[in-house]
């Protein structure tokens, strides 16, 4: 059993998580003219990385989304930020 | 001709084995062919005897970067069905089962294709009725599907768990008599002799790096061996599309995951037959030499990782026990992962990359072994003539922007 980091309650067991997507996609702008194949890119293709990656992870008990990065290829984690901006 | 029979079997065994041949040549690569095949998995060794013997594609190398069959194709639990829900998946995977029950006769090589039939049980009413629509989606179809009642599956399995306090009772189940297993190995190892035999390179130990791309045009690709040129390109690495996809400059709508899959001790012949529980995402059968081969559903987590992880391994395992508890005590003796490519709709994608002369023939996901001839007749189709079989059609990556998806991820049985 692997432990991830959720960057509010700390390391908790894996099967507490849920993948949610990857980090850094943009939403097209839907106020423009957007073709089929653009809107289409945006939901459904995907990089994938063979590697290091940053993705969107929820941790279930908590419910916060937050960003994970992790290794796909050997499974590392390498860190944990919260998708909140500062408070100033 | 190093044809196979029963009198060489005979032979070769008086003789303490010592007359057998390499099955394939081990050629070096050549500096240019017709059409270059991207891995050598099931997929692509199939799409490479195709072309040489329906398309008479003369120079047709194969490269891949490990062993034949090293990826999925080695590592899969050898179930073979068309139980499907649409029409264009039905008309897909039963070609492909057509063409299962004539390989070993066409290419000469044994490879156990066994019609055990399969079973998806039902564990309520409301089940049975979504399992009696399937049944009737098939047979439109033109598949072969029944449904039986509960005592006409113990009559098929009696291991299965038929007690009063099951927690899953079984009500009845979809069967599909013309479903089975196969040895996964023989299937590649089959596919690549019966196209060295048409002169098909095939290059092992040979990793593609990159693509060579002049004006928007693919010409060739850069291996660990060189550069080698061909003017259409198939690529048929199953989980490392993405990986390919990023050096051709195109995107596909791709997530690889790891699948496990376990073998048990050999046992005495408990279990003839093929049997899933979409209620834990379990399923088994017996292998011929005693084994339990046991699979499940993806892990939970996107990874390259040839490993799986533990919560998977206990659903599966647990889910076993629960359709089968007499089997609770039965030893695991293996267990591995492979890496599968899971599409949006849980259908594979055939069809032209984005990236002029490169070809994709992917996301076949957790279900591609049963495919596989399907799959490599179809591909050589399209990278003979650089258009669609009419079959092939509806897969294409178009229908991601058209809107005409095939959502599978329920009628295909099992969870991805
Ligand atoms: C545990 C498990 C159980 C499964 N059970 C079933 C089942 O019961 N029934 C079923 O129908 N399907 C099943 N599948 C799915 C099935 O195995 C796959 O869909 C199928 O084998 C895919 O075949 P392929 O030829 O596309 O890919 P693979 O067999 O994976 O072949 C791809 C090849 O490409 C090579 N490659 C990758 N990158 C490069 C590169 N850069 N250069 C050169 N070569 C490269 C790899 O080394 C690999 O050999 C299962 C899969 C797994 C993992
Ligand atoms: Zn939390």
């Amino acid at each position: 059993m692997q432990s991830f980091p959720c960057p509010f309650c700390g390391p908790r067991d894996e099967r507490e998580f849920h993948f949610a997507g990857e980090a850094d996609k943009i939403r097209p702008d839907t106020t423009q003219t957007i073709s089929d194949a653009e809107w289409a890119d945006y939901l459904f293709n995907l990089k994938n990385s063979r590697g290091p990656t940053r993705e969107i992870w929820v941790h279930t008990p908590c419910q916060e989304y937050f960003v994970m990065e992790r290794d796909t290829a050997t499974m590392d984690v390498i860190g944990a930020h919260s998708l909140r901006k500062d408070i100033a | 001709m190093r044809s196979y029979s029963a009198l060489k079997v005979l032979r070769e065994g008086l003789r303490g084995h010592t007359g057998w041949q390499p099955l394939w040549r081990s050629p070096e690569p050549q500096t240019n062919y017709d059409v270059i095949i991207i891995g050598g998995g099931g997929h692509g060794l199939a799409t490479a005897y195709y072309l040489a013997k329906n398309h008479n594609v003369r120079r047709i190398a194969v490269i891949e970067k490990g062993w034949l069959g090293g990826g999925n194709t080695g590592r899969n639990t050898t179930i073979i069905r068309s139980n499907y829900f649409y029409p264009e998946s039905t008309r897909l995977y039963d070609l492909s089962v057509r063409l299962y029950e004539n390989l070993a006769r066409e290419i000469n090589y044994n490879v156990m294709f066994s019609q055990r039939g399969m079973l998806v049980l039902s564990h309520s009413e409301a089940e049975m009725e979504i399992a009696a629509r399937t049944v009737n989606a098939m047979q439109l179809n033109g598949a072969d599907a029944e449904l039986l009642d509960a005592r006409d599956v113990q009559k098929k399995a009696p291991i299965l768990n038929f007690r009063d306090d099951a927690r899953y009772p079984i009500h009845g189940a979809i069967w599909q008599g013309r479903a089975g297993t196969a040895r996964h190995d023989a299937v590649a190892w089959g596919y690549a002799r019966a196209a060295d035999e048409l002169g098909v390179d095939i290059i092992q130990n040979c990793e593609v790096t990159g693509f060579s791309i002049q004006g928007g045009r693919c010409n060739g690709v850069e291996t660990t061996k060189g550069k080698i040129h061909a003017d259409r390109v198939g690529v048929a690495v199953a989980g490392h599309s993405s990986v390919l996809a990023e050096m051709g400059g195109y995107t596909l709508p791709i997530h690889s995951y790891a699948l496990q899959a376990f073998v048990t001790e050999a046992v005495k012949p408990v279990m003839d037959t093929v049997a899933f529980s979409p209620m834990t995402g379990s399923y088994f059968s017996q292998s011929d030499k005693g084994g339990l081969v046991i699979g499940g559903a993806l892990d939970r987590i996107p990874s390259y990782a040839q490993r799986g992880n533990t919560p998977m391994q206990e659903t599966v395992l647990s889910g076993i026990i629960e359709m089968a508890p007499a089997l609770a005590k039965v030893k695991l003796l293996r267990h591995w992962a492979g890496n599968v490519d899971v599409s949006p709709d849980s259908s594979p994608l055939i069809g032209p990359s984005g990236t002029d002369g490169i070809y994709v023939n992917c996301g076949w996901g957790t279900g591609g072994f049963k495919a596989i001839p399907a799959g490599g007749y179809l591909f050589a189709h399209l990278l003979a003539t650089g258009s669609h079989h009419e079959i092939s059609r509806p897969f294409d990556l178009d229908r991601f922007s058209t809107g005409r998806m095939l959502d599978e991820a329920a009628g295909s049985g099992i969870a991805h």
